[in-house]
């Protein structure tokens, strides 16, 4: 194998020189314990598997033209991300625990701790988590080391993907979680109030939320904080650019899913959770935190710091069990917004709201398709009802080179003529166009 | 070395948004926007190259130094899994397809990537079927201990306690603790392996199932692992073995054969994918026939036609752990690395590994004291404890090695040998770089006795010297605002 540099005649010489035989290097293994033999096959070289690797990728229907989101888009990555993220001293290099041979680590991390708090008006940033799900469940169990309640609402236009896994994680916890159902595509109001008490410890919301639609919580914020509880909420990175923060409304925990930013859909992963907070709270982050310091010459530098969290040191008391980040992830997303800047993302943003109007006005034009939820700001996503089963629709774009959505019967019971359409920056004028005349046809 | 935000000028531009064909007709309310811009640095886009350039280079990596990191099994990242899992077929594909049509499909070819990989574990294992899903090894850590506490509840079993040695990683404790177990710790014997006597006093109904790692932390293979398993399945608890280190005994020995009911796989360290500064990784799950029901929603499966299809009907699962398959990009780089290596590659593995690792060890045993001297695995643990007699610890020795042009050893790990040193060279390091790292070694003892405030000054070659991590941590900076 081209991967393991010693020749036969070098493995020989080292052996006599340590005066071991081969067997020696596992006598330790009882002659009973041994693999019988594996039913592999044999190795492949560089120019079979890239061909081989090459039929399999054609199967992949990538042809299709995307108006699918659901909390995960196909948005434009300039080259130059690419390009730094090959730097191979940055992806063969490990958690920086040897702060001198990893500067450039620890301080491109340190970037996007800084750049996640200036994109959601929060104090304090963690390294990053494996995504927006696991963001979200590590949230709620910070919330509720924080306050030391046992209760948590979630309203149901939180993207289901990530209910579902919190559902999952919580079932041998003695956590008591409460969904409330939204109200015309927003966050429940009502029933959140009515929920929130003395034993909560957090209430859980998007946005915007998994219909698209935009909300402000500033309410819900107040109301939780005049129970002793936190509010925690799931945003969209890519909307920051314009959308109020979730500083800005009084949230104390903000998570995500960062694959808008920079990060190729690669059928699920890796992706990127980022999680933020206030101050106070920085002591209860989960993960890998870097700090600034000095060297022994008064030199800027930086650290990986308050370790004392994490399961290496902290054991079965730590904040989390969680050992590595997504670092090469989080420096796709800070080279991603180095690049965009402070109007990049600004108009990157704007242009998605914009092609999503249009596309609104578009598809609402053809008859029998209708807006699900009474008019409602949308950022890039929006919900619309089709005069038939959505899915089938689906099936029939598909033939047309079209991923027309994401149907909503999948996680929305009664919502069978529901379709989620997502338009970001990369579709043009035409395509939405065609889309609209298509599903016009098959109507 | 100046920050991104400290570069840039107001006006600068590193990408042009591409035009817009659509009218702006979108007036959103304005009490939903931001009140003023995110202070984005504004920069063209060389000053981003250079900027993340500078920055590359102030890392040590693989490519550009020897790593011997100890436990983390930094070997080398082959070019061509990072180029097939840019291929567009894969990078471009959009998660939710699979359910837009019934059955995936759309995905044929990931599905056929995932598939093969369940196949490619389960007999490099010896498992019944694995789940992709997990994103991390801890991540699969937690999956694994979630399907203990399910069959444990379905059973009717009544357990609330998770066992790991003392030479554990951090992780075993903490996520048996995060799924709801009380964790409890069997000390090593004067072997350095995990003590039997010590495991039987603690065995008893309560006990969900014990962690181990094997070879374990010190680089040791426990001729006893079978009985281990044996003994804990005596009071139906479950054997989780920890693949952190299935790197040293792949292709010789397989967790299956040796009792473990659940397993664990860092992609990272036995099939080469690159460790990203930190992640992501990867952490599949196998599991014996007992627990394949509760094992995460999805899984791919074939259908009689041949085809694949994800299977989301699974009634014990323990439901979803991961949005979507797993760090799919992860999964295909070490697809791709399996392929290549095939069985008699992946057997050449851990041959290598043990024999650069036992190289080490017998070198540097006249110049550094060693616990447990016997034939170890993939790493060796030595103690810095003749060099602390004149006062350089293992971080002062790990200090120097820096200079010398290498990445250090991993230091006071495990926690059970004093000044730990844990070497680990991989499979994939020449003897002409093993042998000029013994010299350093060597070189660095004598110092440690002439000239030891040449070795607690060091680093002096970096672009920082040693950093105050004390101040780090008292006057918090972990974000400019």
């Amino acid at each position: 194998m081209p991967f393991i540099s010693n020749t036969d005649a070098q493995r020989v010489q080292m052996l006599a020189e340590i005066g071991l035989t081969a067997e020696d290097l596992f006598a330790d293994v009882p002659p009973e314990l041994r693999c019988r033999g594996l039913n592999l096959p044999e190795g492949m070289g560089e120019q079979e598997v890239r061909n081989r690797l090459a039929g399999i990728a054609a199967k992949n229907y990538i042809h299709l033209t995307l108006f699918l989101g659901g909390g995960f888009y196909d948005h434009f990555i300039p080259s130059a991300v690419y390009a730094m993220l090959s730097r191979s001293e940055f992806y063969t290099a490990y958690t920086p625990y040897q702060p001198e041979t990893s500067q450039g680590t620890l301080q491109a991390i340190y970037e996007f701790q800084s750049m996640m708090c200036r994109l959601t008006d929060m104090e304090a940033s963690n390294a990053s988590m494996y995504d927006g799900g696991t963001a979200l469940y590590e949230a709620m169990m910070m919330a509720l080391r924080i306050t030391k309640r046992n209760k948590v609402i979630i309203d149901d236009s939180v993207n289901p993907i990530y209910r579902v896994m919190i559902q999952s994680y919580t079932r041998n916890l003695k956590i008591d979680l409460e969904e409330t159902t939204n109200h015309e595509g927003l966050a429940n109001r009502d029933a959140i109030l009515k929920a929130l008490d003395e034993d909560t410890a957090a209430v859980m919301v998007q946005n915007p939320n998994f219909f698209g639609c935009i909300d402000d919580f500033t309410d819900i914020a107040a109301a939780a904080h005049k129970k002793g509880a936190l509010l925690i909420v799931s945003c969209y990175p890519m909307s920051l650019g314009i959308l109020k923060t979730p500083g800005a409304m009084g949230a104390d925990i903000v998570t995500g899913e960062g694959q808008s930013l920079g990060l190729p859909m690669s059928f699920g992963g890796p992706y990127l959770g980022f999680m933020a907070t206030r101050k106070q709270y920085v002591r209860n982050l989960p993960g890998r935190i870097v700090g600034e310091t000095t060297d022994v010459n008064g030199d800027r530098g930086f650290v990986l710091t308050l370790q004392t969290r994490e399961q290496h040191i902290r054991r079965d008391k730590a904040t989390s069990n969680i050992c590595s980040n997504e670092a090469l992830c989080a420096l796709a997303a800070t080279i991603y917004l180095s690049l965009l800047g402070k109007e990049g993302l600004k108009e990157t943003a704007q242009l998605c709201a914009d092609k999503a109007s249009y596309a609104y006005q578009r598809l609402t034009a053809i008859p029998g398709v209708k807006p699900h939820f009474p008019a409602k700001w949308v950022f890039n996503e929006m919900v619309l009802d089709l005069p038939c089963d959505a899915t089938e629709a689906i099936g029939k774009l598909i033939e047309k080179g079209y991923a027309a959505g994401f149907p909503l019967s999948r996680y929305y019971k009664g919502m069978d003529n529901s379709i989620l359409i997502a338009v970001t920056e990369k579709r043009t004028k035409q395509q939405i166009g065609m889309l609209a005349e298509e599903l016009e046809a098959i109507l | 070395m100046k920050l991104v935000f400290e570069k840039s000028v107001k006006g600068r531009r590193g990408l042009r948004i591409a035009k817009s064909d659509v009218p702006t007709s979108i007036n959103l309310n304005p009490d939903l926007l931001r009140d003023k811009d995110a202070e984005l640095p504004e920069l063209s886009e060389l000053d981003v190259v250079r900027h993340f350039t500078e920055l590359s280079r102030r890392n040590f990596g693989v490519d550009t130094n020897f790593y011997p990191l100890g436990s983390c099994t930094m070997k080398y990242n082959p070019k061509v899994c990072e180029r097939i899992a840019s291929y567009p077929g894969f990078a471009h594909l959009h998660p939710l397809l699979p359910q837009l049509r019934s059955g995936g499909m759309l995905t044929q070819g990931a599905l056929e990537v995932v598939y093969e990989m369940d196949m490619l574990l389960r007999e490099i294992c010896g498992m019944s079927a694995f789940t992709m899903q997990p994103m991390a090894g801890a991540h699969g850590e937690l999956c694994g201990i979630m399907m203990m506490a399910a069959y444990h509840q379905d059973k009717g079993n009544k357990k609330s306690i998770v066992l790991a040695p003392d030479s554990a990683h951090g992780t075993n404790p903490a996520s048996a603790a995060i799924a709801g177990y009380t964790v409890k710790t069997v000390p090593s014997d004067e072997n350095g392996l995990m003590s039997i006597e010590a495991l039987k006093e603690m065995l008893n109904d309560d006990v969900a199932g014990l962690m181990l790692t094997c070879p374990n932390t010190l680089g040791l293979f426990n001729p006893h692992v079978k009985e281990i398993c044996d003994l804990v399945h005596s009071v139906d608890g479950l054997a989780y073995y920890d693949g952190a280190n299935l790197n040293a005994i792949v292709g010789k020995v397989c967790p299956g054969d040796l009792g473990f009911d659940i397993v664990h796989v860092n992609l990272h360290k036995t099939f080469a994918t690159p460790h990203g500064g930190g992640g992501p990784g990867a952490g599949p799950v196998g599991v014996v026939d007992k627990l394949v029901d509760y094992l995460p929603i999805s899984t791919v499966i074939k259908r009689e036609d041949g085809t694949l299809a994800l299977d989301y009907n699974k009634s014990k699962s323990i439901g979803y752990i991961a949005p979507f398959y797993g760090n799919f990009g992860i999964l295909l780089r070490a697809y791709v690395y399996i392929l290549m290596a095939g069985k008699e590659g992946l057997q050449r593995v851990a041959e290598n590994a043990v024999l650069n690792a036992n190289y080490i060890k017998e070198k540097l045993k006249p110049y550094y004291d060693i616990e447990h001297g016997q034939v170890c695995k993939h790493e060796c643990v030595f103690s810095a404890t003749r060099q602390a007699k004149h006062g350089v610890h293992a971080l002062d020795i790990a200090k120097g090695l820096i200079d010398a042009g290498y990445h250090p050893p991993t230091m006071y790990f495990p926690m059970i040998v004093k000044e730990a040193l844990m070497i680990e060279p991989t499979e994939c390091e020449s003897r002409e770089t093993i042998d000029a790292f013994i010299g350093a070694m060597i070189t660095i003892a004598k110092k440690a006795e002439t000239n030891p405030d040449e070795l607690k000054a060091a680093p002096v070659t970096t672009p920082v010297g040693r950093l105050d991590e004390t101040k780090a941590a008292r006057e918090l900076n972990i974000a400019s605002l």
